[in-house]
């Protein structure tokens, strides 16, 4: 049996899969070590490639930021697309725009006051307000300094000005400069690696990339198949068309569990690789 | 105003697994029973179907079955001097809400104490001498012993089904069980679940430095099972999808699988959920308890009158209870004097990656909560601790329980935090690492307690918790020392690097850790220094029993469920048989 590996099987796991992978080729052309004249080029490419979207919460000023900062912290290279091309910004909009974005779950009492480290959050701002802040913050900033935008800068001016926001103490309209960074990274690699149904993770694009499944029910036949490869397509929550409803089951019958079509076709779809 | 209920038998506060074995047991004895839950009503069906139950976002990330903190938060600081501030999200540790409490997205790992966990201060003075611990612990015994409380585990186990093998059975060990643990007095409900690669690995190398693994006994079940409730449980899919989600199998042991349907056929069982329990209400003297007060979802407030009144709600929510409703002496560390939130301890957990090369799969979303491979050679005092100058001890091993890409995707030391590289890390590691959990004890000190504080106020106008808290001197040796062991083992897996690094102070709530909070209504033998006898009785108002971690008066090296379960159905055991022969009677003379 042919050995697979994970990029032969990205390629190889259906259409959608093979447009994308082509699609990342085709844009690690232009990103993947640019020479120093590509830069701006490289740096623009991955929102201009990207599907129209329709934000409900970002503004275009916010959306060119968002969507040319996403494309640094996870770009589009040979290992598979990036934040835009999975669609990011749109997940990060539409969790902005929606009741996480406006202190879902978020304890809001004062009095407000700076804690320790290990106190965690201590600001007033729910998390669109604090993107709105720092957003505002950010656009004036090179506005005034540099008289330009974030989207139009070199790729490697743009890694830098996403490290002096990482590492800075700066306030952003009252958000320091490294809590928006901290923000702005972990929501995108949640929209990276979260369910597509959240409007990220594109195709399962991310999933595909390292080899996570999503949403299976199942591995009872599989998990002590030491060093097995998993090669069958990754399943998103939307997606899933079995509708399978678990009912309690009147007798003990194991039988039950095969019956189930997840189970008991691993073989034909698996190899193994590495092993003990 | 509140309306005035007509009077029952008992009420408990809150329905989670504490709550639904209490209240079996209650109703059984013919009580008429209330069951209070503050959270919503939910099921297998519908409620925890997939394939909508497997989303990392909603459950994992959000937190969907947790406490709300724009209700109910709790505040932190690591100690006196500084000002507590509240938790706005939780991280650090996870309280949840609804039906079934937090054995709904609890894991399923289900150990039992040891007998120098429940005696630890005697043992430890018998073992090291007088002057062994340090100054600032206020390690204590439970008053109960691991033999008076072993028919209760086996009961509790046999409820679960829990999966695993034994070591000792009635003295006679049995080998790949662990060897380390007490006489049992019959092997587990069902056998050991399959073993995951991760498992195997750590199995052949802990062996080959001579430690003894064994399987993590897992309420996430091997096989059918069919309860002496006669409810019947599935076998474990390894679908990856466990603590902080409810299984879809019917393969975790939780109170909708276990016993909740039974209980709620039962007349003299009624259940109340979005019931909110303000304070208990106590008479003219304080000397016993008249019932409680509650606020449903509309707002509206109740007054349900008991003669007997249960406190089952997670261990935090059990001491704040106690403090809003004037029950107890709340402690003062300046003093040392009062009890109610006094000896909070947590658990101090460190974790050591193995990274493997690419041709080795160790598939991590193969998993449940509780399956995996672990040593006990460092628990408890089952080593000398005489050279190291700390008490207490951790497991380790390989319990994995998921690959779920948003908060799983090591990649190595010095990888940058985004960017290609970070990107290439985590395409490469993803697949090919095996995470090693020190799973390690935490002793009670003198600074370290629960209290109400002074600013910060829930949604119904009422003081937050406050926890005090820092990682003891003792428990970072603790972990500096065992750590390094299972950086040892992780050596000897055969992986291409290895990377752990022990607990370091101070605190923080950021990062999860465990949900393990103990303490603040420890259970004793002496009144000065605990707040329920050992059959949870509290001292001060003898009709009100409070059940649950609360109770433990330090947190020992295992996971806490188990011992949560046994004492509930030692307690359950004690109100039946002797309390309710002469009701209202203190069941130990303080």
């Amino acid at each position: 049996m042919e050995k697979l590996t994970r990029r032969t099987f990205f390629k190889a796991a259906g259409a959608t899969a093979a447009a994308l992978t082509s699609q990342a080729q085709a844009l690690t052309r232009d990103v993947q070590e640019p020479a120093q004249g590509q830069a701006v080029n490289a740096g623009a490419a991955p929102a201009a490639s990207a599907a129209p979207v329709h934000y409900i919460f970002f503004r275009p000023d916010e959306a060119r930021f968002v969507e040319a900062a996403v494309a640094r912290l996870i770009p589009a290279d040979a290992n598979g697309p990036g934040a835009v091309e999975a669609g990011v910004p749109n997940y990060i909009d539409r969790q902005l725009g929606g009741a996480w974005g406006a202190g879902e779950r978020l304890y809001r009492s004062g009095p407000w006051q700076a804690g320790l480290a290990g106190q965690g959050y201590q600001l007033p701002f729910t998390p669109s307000e604090l993107f709105r802040n720092s957003l505002r913050a950010v656009n004036d900033d090179l506005q005034k300094r540099r008289n330009t935008t974030f989207d139009k800068l070199p790729g490697k001016e743009q890694d830098a000005y996403l490290e002096s926001l990482q590492t800075g103490q700066q306030s952003l309209n009252g958000v320091p400069a490294h809590t928006f960074f901290e923000s702005l990274l972990a929501l995108t690699i949640e929209g990276f690696f979260a369910d597509p149904i959240y409007g990220g993770n594109k195709d399962m694009a991310a999933w595909k990339m390292i080899g996570f499944p999503g949403a299976y029910a199942s591995y009872y036949h599989l998990v002590d198949q030491y060093g097995v490869l998993f090669t069958r397509p990754p399943i998103s929550i939307g997606e899933d068309n079995r509708r399978t409803i678990h009912i309690m089951p009147a007798s003990q019958e194991p039988k039950a569990i095969g019956q189930n079509p997840v189970h008991g076709t691993e073989a034909a779809h698996t190899t193994r690789k590495g092993g003990k | 105003m509140a309306t005035r209920l007509k009077e029952v038998d008992a009420v408990m506060i809150g329905v989670g697994l504490v709550g639904t074995m209490l209240g079996r047991e209650l109703t059984k004895a013919g009580l008429k029973v209330v069951g209070l839950e503050r959270g919503n009503p939910q099921f297998t069906v519908p409620d925890f179907q997939g394939p909508q139950m497997h989303d990392e976002l909603r459950y994992a990330v959000r937190k969907a079955f947790m406490q709300d903190n724009t209700k109910e938060a709790i505040t932190f600081r690591n100690n006196v001097n500084q000002t507590a501030l509240p938790i706005r999200r939780w991280e650090s540790f996870l309280p949840g809400t609804g039906l079934g409490g937090a054995a709904v997205h609890w894991n399923g790992q289900t150990w039992r104490f040891q007998d120098s966990d429940f005696q630890m201060r005697t043992k430890t003075i018998q073992r090291y001498g007088q002057n062994f611990m340090d100054p600032e612990l206020t390690v204590q015994d439970w008053g109960v012993t691991a033999a008076e409380i072993e028919p209760y585990y086996d009961r509790f186990e046999y409820l679960l089904g829990t999966s695993g093998l034994a070591g000792n059975v009635k003295g006679q060990k049995n080998p790949g069980g662990n060897p380390f643990e007490d006489a049992r007095s019959r092997g587990y409900p069902t056998p050991p679940m399959k073993e995951p690669y991760g498992s195997a690995i750590f199995r052949k190398a802990a062996a080959s430095l001579g430690y003894h693994p064994f399987p993590q006994p897992s309420s996430n079940l091997s096989q059918p099972y069919t309860n002496p409730e006669g409810l019947t449980m599935q076998t474990c899919m390894f679908c990856g999808y466990c603590e902080r989600f409810a299984c879809e199998h019917y393969a975790k042991s939780s109170p909708q699988t276990i016993l909740l349907p039974v209980l709620l056929k039962d007349k003299n069982f009624t259940l109340k959920t979005q019931s909110h329990v303000l304070h208990i209400n106590l008479s003219q003297d304080k000397k016993t308890a008249t019932g409680v007060t509650y606020i449903d979802a509309s707002g509206k407030q109740f007054e349900q009158p008991a003669k007997l009144v249960i406190l089952c709600g997670f261990a935090l929510n059990n001491v704040r209870m106690l403090l809003l409703s004037g029950i107890g002496q709340p402690y003062d560390p300046k003093t040392g004097e009062g009890t109610v939130g006094r000896n909070y301890a947590y658990q101090t957990m460190s974790t050591v990656q193995v990274f493997f090369d690419e041709s080795v799969n160790i598939n991590p979303f193969m998993r449940s909560g509780a399956n995996g491979t672990a040593i006990a050679d460092f628990s408890c005092d089952n080593f000398d601790h005489g050279p190291h100058k700390f008490v207490g001890g951790a497991y380790f091993g390989d319990v994995m329980t998921n690959g779920r890409p948003i908060e799983f995707h090591p990649t190595p030391p010095g990888t940058p935090a985004w960017g290609a590289a970070w990107k290439a890390a985590v395409v490469k590691h993803y697949n090919h690492t095996i995470v090693l959990n020190v799973h390690g004890s935490s002793v009670s000190t003198r600074n370290n307690y629960l209290d109400l504080d002074p600013t910060y106020k829930d949604a119904w106008g009422l003081p937050l918790l406050r926890i005090t808290f820092d990682f003891p001197a003792n428990d970072l040796r603790m972990s500096q020392y065992i750590t390094g062991k299972a950086v040892e083992v992780g050596r000897a897996m055969g992986g291409r690097l290895v990377n752990g690094s022990a607990r370091k102070g101070p605190y923080g709530i950021t990062q999860y850790q465990t949900t393990h909070n103990t303490g603040g209504t420890v259970m004793g033998l002496d009144p000065k220094t605990s707040v329920v006898n050992k059959y949870l009785q509290s001292w001060d108002v003898p009709n009100l029993f409070v059940i649950g971690a609360s109770n433990f008066p330090q947190n020992a090296t295992y996971n806490p469920t188990d011992t949560v379960g046994a004492l509930a159905y030692f307690s359950a055991n004690a109100i039946v048989n002797q309390y309710l022969k002469s009701p209202g009677r203190p069941l130990v003379q303080a």
